[in-house]
């Protein structure tokens, strides 16, 4: 009884499998509008890329944007091309050329489109396009090139590649298809998801030949592709590109903040390129001369480069003994008892003299107390605790952090804290007088142009900063990264900053930075020379103005260029000017700065000097030599003007 | 006892056969599935999912082994035991299990995932098959005897709910073809066909029209039974059971608006008309039906399948494989594949009625039932004939939880059956 009941059970199950039948009889066979083979026509999907976002700076002027171009595809199997000379004449490429192009294509897939010519421009592509109707097997695709208004900003934009093949591989969702574009570097790079808008999918119907028939469907289930989102910058192109042209024959970098909004004014990586070149047919060559260069062009130097702070960083040691208590802004400290070395100066009876006249042996004494401030007798452990305390104050002026701009690779710097030194010494094996060096900004420390400039754009703003950023805003709403709009706070008094600010005040005015003063506006600076062990010193100078209602802070850094007064104050405050009066008075300064050429001290590693006098020159090195100007200054192997457009 | 004889001999190498015959179709069309003519990798290649599918069949391989080398009656003494276990597992996974795809069911170990909830439907068989194999249960009478069976399945599927993953759940329905073969009355299958059916109209038309047909067909019924039948009590089954119906019509909406998430309304909504919704829930439905359609009646042939590859379906190689089997072979492959699971369906069926003991029978038709229920509603999912529910095709989608799930389920029973000259009948 019950047994017969497996034939409905079993008849159930055919039942099923039948409906299937008729199902997939019906889908696969009798409908029409899914079969390819039945019909002439075919199915293809078509991906419609959108253009890029453009990028704005913040006036408004367009730095990036599109230039319409076309790829040639070819279908190996399908190509038939009789006329090889005629059809190489019409394309303008050689004979051999076209071979590897169709080997490789061919390589790639015998029955798939692949890239046969890349960017031709619309002049090239209306000229060919007639005559390659002779030719099956060959398509156009349209396609997009970057294009930048002016030749700078290189290393902060980035630039856009063909994907890698290993970047095709790791993607997460098969979004990139093989010879598909992403931003490879800076800007384009880290806002690639905003930058490259919303894929279109269009089924089209072609018939044997590839011949467009139509739309699939009335193109029911197409979708529209969508156009990157503009981004907005806070640079000021105008700024931008005249302290280029102050950093032309130097290496070294310009960071500019809008104290105010944590916006990037201007970014300068010297020596430059112009991004134009990236963005052409000949992407792979002059990448590769780039890459060779020695001095380093693609070295986003404002955020990766990596020095010691000099005295710049006597600014936040003045701050954070007057926080906590170990100076008030009347002590005052003379050279004695100080195993540092000084330059004559008047006396440092205040805080503002102190930083005016950048006395090693005063900040000697400042961190001396902020170290040995707790009770501890045994100094090896006073300087234990001391130092992590002291570390703990630092990191929040933004040293030894990442600060979290949207550039890659940032690099985080050096702030030793106990743990550090217990690594060399082992634990409570050293004290003050092993790392004292730290109190002038040498020994371990290790900052970027970035945060120097960012440690200005604090004091400007007399405690806080918000994070330095290139986009402050996103499409057409603007829409701006929350964590861009997140004041970080210093940890120092608003009051505490007045003494300090009186002696940036006083050293552009009569101190260490006054021959480069600009008439009219406060400028509130501090220079400093950070050591190189091999050559020349880098000079370095941080400054806001006006020193009353600061607008922008600044950040200057020249390699191989001596003291902080000689290359970076100037440059820093010529651009300060600029950026407040849209105008320069001091056309002397102006020029020698224009002028100025430090690229020939650059000591390459592993590279030998150009023919100069000072060729030669090896450490150890007499006094004098270096002095000696090289009597035909060598050019290097590349300028750091902007290279030219390669045609 | 001869029991040593060599297991080959006994085992029934038809479904053996049709198990390798899916294996390998499956393995070539997860290969296609995921084959990405811009970034060419092997079929052996681990780095794909086709490499790792051969990994996983590999290790298939060893289980069988050890499924058949252990004593039949391993099966029958410890399936409560490995129920517990399972159960043991299902609670695990609900505080230590890894998140993917929004289901919280998936024990990570290394770089492979395991889902218990897979394994559930094997310990259900067991215990199911274990707890009537006393000769005293009957599911012909006694009501009371329907809540252990009850219990059994509502313990794991509880489990499963409670880590989002809904779709394996449903496949606990297959469960009502061994009950009905064990003697459960057959309205009680009928009444959930119908429940089904009625879902499907009441979310098609205004409920108002249905509650109306379904008065007319009872008045209709009532007026010609007593002239087909000479049964008594006819009149008030036929008026409550019109009632329930239309009870059940103004509760659909209700469930629908009340019950269930909005994604699984929209997969419902969905089957119904596709074109509702193109670019959401229904592009699933449409391009897999492109893609099947689009093979026409000899495919396209291996690798040369266009909309299965990138983005075009959804989860080609697991849930959606079927789409590549009918894009690439056409519906000769289809159907292939369609005649494979009935004949292997129906063999475990056929199988199942010579056991001697009721154990064994059971545990026969919960393994037909199973792989029936999974073979519907994915094929039926990808040939939009049923809603989008993400459940594998046995033996084809790729994944190493499900394929061995299905091949432990599979070959416990034909080591069970191997022994089965050995074995006394108990009822
Ligand atoms: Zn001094």
């Amino acid at each position: 009884m019950l047994e017969n009941r497996r034939f409905v059970i079993i008849g159930f199950f055919s039942l099923v499998g039948l409906i299937y039948l008729l199902r997939l009889f019906y889908l696969q066979v009798l409908d029409e509008s899914y079969s390819i083979e039945s019909s002439s026509n075919s199915i293809k999907r078509v991906i419609e890329i959108p253009f890029r976002g453009q990028i704005y700076d913040r006036t408004g002027k367009l730095i990036v944007y599109n230039t319409p171009v076309y790829d040639l595809l070819v279908t190996p199997r399908k190509a038939r091309v009789e006329d090889t000379l005629r059809f190489c004449q019409v394309l303008g490429i050689e004979r051999r050329d076209f071979d590897s192009l169709m080997a490789a294509a061919a390589a790639y897939s015998p029955f798939k489109p692949s890239l046969f010519l890349r960017q031709l421009s619309k002049e090239d592509f209306a000229s060919i396009q007639d005559v390659m109707v002779d030719y099956s097997g060959f398509e156009f695709a349209k396609s997009s090139l970057r294009t930048y208004t002016a030749p700078t900003l290189a290393n902060t934009l980035g630039y856009v590649s063909e994907i890698t093949r290993s970047q095709l591989e790791k993607q997460e969702e098969p979004y990139y298809r093989q010879s598909d574009y992403i931003g490879q570097s800076g800007i384009e790079k880290i806002y690639e998801n905003e930058l490259r808008g919303k894929r279109g999918t269009k089924f089209v119907m072609q018939n044997v030949a590839g011949v467009y028939k139509g739309p699939w469907k009335n193109g029911e289930l197409d979708t529209m592709a969508v156009a990157g989102e503009n981004l907005y910058t806070g640079i000021d192109l105008e700024v931008q590109q005249y302290a280029d042209s102050l950093m032309v024959n130097k290496v070294g970098s310009v960071v500019a903040i809008e104290p105010k909004t944590g916006q990037i004014i201007s970014m300068v990586s010297a020596p430059t390129y112009d991004p134009n070149i990236l963005a052409s047919r000949h992407f792979s060559k002059n990448f590769a001369a780039l890459a060779r260069n020695p001095y380093k062009p693609l070295f986003n130097r404002p955020v990766m480069a990596s020095y010691r702070p000099g005295s710049t960083f006597k600014l936040i040691q003045a701050l954070i003994g007057l926080q906590a208590g170990v100076i008030t802004p009347e002590s005052g400290f003379t050279h004695a008892n100080c195993p540092m070395g000084c330059h004559v100066h008047p006396a440092t009876s205040t805080v503002a003299l102190g930083v005016m006249h950048s006395c090693n042996p005063y900040f000697y004494n400042v961190f001396r107390r902020l170290i040995y401030k707790n009770n501890i007798t045994n100094t090896f452990r006073a300087s234990a605790v001391g130092l992590d305390d002291w570390h703990d104050k630092m990191s929040k002026f933004g040293i030894g952090q990442r600060l979290g701009i949207d550039l890659p690779s940032e690099y985080k710097g050096n702030l030793p804290n106990k743990k550090y030194y217990d690594r060399f010494y082992g634990e409570y094996r050293w004290k003050f007088s092993n790392i004292y060096s730290l109190s002038i900004g040498e020994g371990e420390l290790l900052i970027t142009p970035l945060k120097m400039a960012n440690v200005a754009a604090i004091i400007a703003n007399r405690g806080y900063y918000y994070t330095p950023h290139v986009i402050h805003g996103i499409g057409d709403k603007k829409y701006v990264k929350p964590e861009f709009l997140e004041r970080h706070d210093s940890g120092v008094d608003p009051r505490h900053f007045d003494p300090v600010i009186e002696g940036m005040i006083g050293a552009v005015e009569g101190g260490t930075a006054r021959r480069s003063r600009v008439e009219g506006i406060t400028i509130a600076g501090k220079t400093g020379t950070s050591q190189n062990k091999k050559g020349d010193d880098s000079s370095i100078f941080i400054a806001f103005a006006p020193a009353d209602d600061p607008k922008i802070a600044i950040a200057v850094f020249v390699e191989y260029a001596g003291a902080g007064g000689s290359a970076a104050a100037p440059i820093a405050n010529l651009v300060i000017e600029k950026y407040l009066t849209r105008k320069v008075t001091n056309k002397a300064l102006e020029e020698r700065m224009l002028k100025a050429d430090f690229m020939s001290k650059v000591i390459l590693p592993g590279v030998k000097k150009p023919v100069t006098t000072d060729s030669t020159r090896k450490k150890p090195v007499p006094a004098d030599s270096v002095k000696k100007k090289p009597a035909a200054p060598a050019k290097p192997v590349v300028s750091n003007r902007p290279v030219a457009v390669n045609p | 006892m001869p029991e040593n004889k060599p297991i080959t001999k006994n085992v029934d190498w038809i479904v053996v056969l049709i198990y390798i015959a899916c294996l390998a179709i499956g393995w070539v069309n997860i290969y296609a599935a995921v084959y990405n003519p811009e970034v060419q990798t092997s079929m052996f290649d681990v780095s794909n999912n086709a490499g790792k599918q051969l990994m996983w069949i590999g290790t298939a391989a060893l289980l069988i082994v050890c499924i058949l080398v252990i004593d039949y009656k391993f099966y029958e003494t410890f399936s409560f035991i490995i129920y517990a276990v399972v159960i043991a597992l299902l609670v695990l996974v609900l505080f230590a299990g890894s998140n993917i795809n929004g289901s919280r069911s998936w024990i990570k170990i290394g770089a492979f995932s395991l889902q218990p909830a897979e394994f559930s439907k094997l310990a259900i068989s067991l215990a199911i098959a274990k707890y009537l194999s006393d000769p005293a249960i009957s599911l012909t009478r006694k009501l009371k005897d329907y809540y252990p069976i009850m219990g059994i399945i509502a313990l794991p599927a509880f489990l499963i709910l409670l880590s989002n993953e809904t779709g394996s759940m449903l496949v606990f329905a297959s469960f009502a073809v061994v009950l009905y073969r064990e003697g459960m009355p057959g309205f009680i299958p009928a009444i959930g066909m119908v429940m089904a059916a009625l879902l499907i109209i009441t979310l098609l038309f205004v409920k108002w029209y249905i509650a109306g047909a379904i008065i007319i067909i009872a008045g209709l019924a009532i007026w010609i039974m007593p002239v087909m039948t000479r049964r008594r009590g006819g009149l008030w089954a036929t008026i409550l059971v019109s009632l329930v119906m239309i009870g059940i019509v103004f509760g659909v909406d209700f469930f629908m608006n009340n019950v269930l998430q909005k994604h699984q309304r929209g997969r419902i909504m969905v089957l119904l008309d596709p074109d509702s919704d193109p670019r959401g829930i229904g592009w699933n439905v449409i391009q897999s039906k492109i893609a099947i359609g689009s093979g026409g009646f000899a495919g396209k042939g291996f690798l040369q399948g266009t909309q299965t590859k990138f983005d075009f379906v959804p989860e080609q190689s697991t849930d959606f494989i079927f789409c590549t089997v009918g894009e690439e072979h056409g519906f000769i492959g289809a159907a292939i594949v369609v005649f494979l699971f009935v004949c292997l369906i129906s063999r475990l069926v056929i199988l199942a009625e010579r056991q001697r003991s009721r154990f064994a029978r059971v545990y026969g038709y919960c393994v037909a039932g199973i792989i029936f229920f999974h073979f519907m509603i994915n094929v039926g999912m990808t040939i939009g004939l049923m809603p989008v529910i993400g459940i594998p095709l046995p033996f084809f989608s790729y994944g190493g939880s499900s394929l061995w799930s299905f091949s432990i389920l599979l070959f416990i029973f034909l080591k069970i059956d191997a022994q089965r000259p050995f074995t006394l009948s108990r009822g």
